[in-house]
């Protein structure tokens, strides 16, 4: 074996005080021009981030009309936020859903990605028509799904009469807990399935090929090869796409807001809605703050400590 | 030199983003200043005046700023937003304080928006009006806030029972002999359901808290019973009327006589059930009448009885007051003032059948055309208004503590939910 020693050749070199003074002048130019190229998003970010979420919390301390000025009244806010029964029954829900969706829309994304990863003929059309809910807006795909689902506009329950899976009247976003639940997740799935997918297909597609072909050398089954190979190698990218998952699905408002309307009796009623309705229907923008900062603090950590654990595993 | 001049950007973005901060939270005395509480003229000096209102009642208020950019110099633009959307988009304007000059709000909403100060005061300017004791007074009480008034009436829609004149002949009914009490309605609705097939003999919001107030709260006030105290503080809908009016839909829904997606309606597909012409008869707005024809079904008009007669009726529609930011608010009330005139009453309501905003021209010459809008025009007497500061919260918001209410007593524990119902609503009602 062949060792190098490298030794630093770092002569103490004594530059002329001139040549001192050029070098430091470029470097403080440098310095300048990462700050002017930095400037731009740092100005976005301070403006339309961290003076927002500033005014959130400050607005939390205080009873806040719409138009005469604020009032401190701090903690009122947040220990109002106890005695709301509201609260409580949408924060159950939200982390019911939270569970449901996760678990739910990784399965379908990661069998979607797994089918089509490798070429072969066709595939591009599948990966395409697998994205494409996407192109649709959330709250249009809402809307969509409402008046698919109608009984009184829609196909869906004519359709099912059809084949005698259902008899008679169904209403399938406000007939009972369950079935409302249901039509969101299912449109949830339909429209987020596929941009997780494409997530997942990157980071399949970064695994090298030959570990594949060193495992089916070494006799390595189709299940053994996902187990050991696929997804430990897949690690960073579930870690992503999870986050992606809970971050969205505990801040869900849309498809409620427009499908269910937060029912029937509530029971579809998420946290952020409620967020709407005391900041937008009480006119308690104070409450609302407060709900928001609760929200924030316990999402920060939830990604802190999923993100942490995912990456220590995946190192 | 150059960190002398970094020491100077960061003076100065600090400075900008410390005066856009102060800007967003500061008090901004500027517009309403020096506007309320003055009996100021009207002005028509050609100001062009913005004027925002819900998709519900656009057709009227792009009918009045219509008729009246026609004869005045001042120009009114008519915005229109989703019924659903309408009221963040306004508590969103107010704390932008970008509000219109002038803006329209269902008129239960109008306490609300009185009392946080989103219209301005237009006490003097409507006491030095002619024709202010012959404005609709359910909707002038509405909006007053502490004794001041803020805003005056812009549609009225009230709640009517509405019945399909075929179906009625069909079931062997008398097409011009509607129900006098509710029991009569629950006995000719049973009539026509007897027809079979996919008619059904009545149709309600189960699902709309909005939809039930409006068309149940008649019968509890016409068998002598109330709602609300007339503060809106507490409730009182633990009443025997209540009681009673909430067990005769629940016997429709229970036997079939009322369409299953009674039970889902939450609003958006009410109209389009009734105009189906496969519902005998059902309580809805009045302004309905005209649209349910246009699609070739004969309607007979109502007035909605108690359980054992009397009548009543929801005194609905919208409210409209002047944006408390705006600069332009002689100019508003000149067009206000303007839309409570005989001119506009006659020649721009009543010409399109809806419901005058004056008392006193309920009969006209549109008006006397047909017997139908003579007895909806006469019902404003006899209807009432309900008045709280929270109604939103408490009542037409889908997870209101009365949707919750109204979802027990129709299809659940009814004997439970009216009074755990009753406490709930007080609570919100109460809440600051």
């Amino acid at each position: 074996m062949m060792t190098t020693v490298i030794t630093p050749l770092r002569e103490e070199r004594v530059e002329p005080p001139a040549a001192r003074r050029r070098g430091l002048r470029r470097q403080t130019r440098r310095a300048w021009l990462g700050v002017a190229y930095a400037s731009p998003t740092a100005v976005m970010v301070v403006l339309f981030f961290l003076v927002p979420l500033a005014l959130v919390g400050w607005m939390s301390l205080h009873r806040w009309p719409l138009l005469a000025p604020p009032t401190l009244n701090a903690p009122d806010n947040f220990t109002g936020i106890g005695d709301n029964d509201l609260v409580r029954s949408a924060t159950w829900f939200t982390i019911k859903y939270t569970v449901i969706i996760t678990v739910l829309l990784f399965t379908v994304s990661l069998g979607l990605a797994l089918l089509v990863q490798h070429r072969r003929r066709g595939v591009g059309f599948f990966r395409t028509a697998f994205f494409l809910p996407m192109a649709v807006g959330f709250a249009s795909a809402s809307l969509l799904f409402l008046g698919l689902l109608s009984d009184e506009i829609g196909p869906v329950s004519d359709l099912l009469r059809k084949v005698g899976l259902i008899d008679g009247y169904v209403s399938w976003t406000s007939g009972s807990a369950n079935s409302a639940l249901g039509s969101a997740v299912v449109l949830v799935l339909w429209r987020f399935a596929g941009f997780n997918m494409l997530i997942l297909l990157t980071g399949l597609q970064a695994i090298p090929p030959e570990i594949y072909e060193a495992a089916r050398v070494d006799g390595a089954s189709r299940w053994q090869t996902f187990r050991r190979i696929t997804l430990p190698l897949l690690r960073p990218t579930i870690a992503l796409v999870l986050t992606l998952m809970v971050t969205g699905s505990l801040l869900a408002f849309d498809q409620f807001w427009i499908l269910t309307r937060g029912g029937p009796d509530n029971s579809t009623t998420s946290l952020v809605m409620v967020i709407y309705r005391e900041a937008f229907i009480r006119l308690d923008l104070g409450s609302a703050a407060a709900i928001s900062v609760v929200l924030l603090v316990v999402l920060v950590a939830f990604n802190v400590i999923q993100l942490g654990v995912l990456r220590r595993r995946s190192n | 030199m150059a960190r002398y001049r970094a020491r100077r950007v960061v003076a100065v973005t600090a400075a900008a983003l410390l005066m856009t901060v102060a800007a967003a939270c500061g008090n901004d005395d500027d517009g309403a200043s020096g506007t309320g509480g003055t009996a100021a003229a009207s002005v028509d000096d050609g100001a062009t005046l913005t004027l925002w209102t819900r998709a519900a009642t656009e057709s009227v208020s792009k009918a009045y700023a219509e008729k009246y950019n026609a004869t005045h110099k001042n120009q009114v633009q008519v915005t229109a937003y989703p019924n659903e959307e309408y009221p963040a988009k306004l508590a969103s304007a107010a704390g932008a304080k970008s509000l219109p000059d002038m803006f329209a709000s269902d008129v239960v909403f109008a306490a609300q928006y009185a009392s946080q100060g989103l219209w301005l005061d237009i006490t003097d300017r409507f006491d030095a009006l002619d024709v202010k004791d012959k404005v609709a007074p359910a909707h002038v009480k509405a909006a007053t806030w502490e004794g001041k008034n803020y805003a005056v009436p812009h549609t009225i829609d009230m709640s009517v029972l509405l019945y399909n004149k075929d179906l009625y002949a069909k079931a062997g009914l008398d097409p011009n002999k509607p129900p006098t009490t509710l029991k009569e309605f629950a006995e000719q609705a049973r009539a026509v359901d007897k027809l079979g097939g996919d008619v059904n003999g009545t149709y309600f919001g189960g699902n709309c808290g909005g939809c039930v107030e409006f068309t149940f709260w008649p019968s509890v006030w016409a068998a002598g019973g109330d709602v609300l105290d007339a503060e809106g503080n507490n409730a009182k809908i633990d009443s025997k009327e209540m009681a009673d009016v909430f067990a005769l839909y629940r016997s429709l829904y229970d036997e079939g006589v009322a369409a299953p997606a009674s039970k889902d309606e939450a609003g958006p597909t009410w109209l389009g059930a009734l105009q189906n012409g496969k519902v005998g008869i059902a309580p809805g707005p009045s302004v309905w009448l005209g649209l349910i024809e246009e699609k070739g079904v004969k309607m007979g008009v109502a007035p909605i009885p108690g359980p054992d007669g009397g009548e009543s009726t929801f005194v609905g529609g919208d409210a409209i007051g002047i944006g408390a930011s705006s600069t332009k608010a002689a100019q508003a009330w000149d067009f206000l003032s303007w839309t409570m005139s005989d001119e506009a009453q006659i020649e721009v309501i009543a010409k399109n059948k809806g419901v005058p905003t004056r008392t006193d021209l309920a009969s006209n010459k549109y008006s006397s055309a047909d017997p139908r809008v003579v007895l909806i025009n006469s019902l404003m007497a006899k209807g009432k208004t309900p008045y709280a500061r929270n109604f939103n919260a408490s009542f037409n918001d889908p997870q209101s503590p009365w949707l919750k209410t109204v979802r027990g007593a129709l299809f659940g524990d009814a004997a439970s939910a009216l009074s755990s119902g009753n406490s709930d609503i007080t609570k919100s009602l109460q809440q600051s």
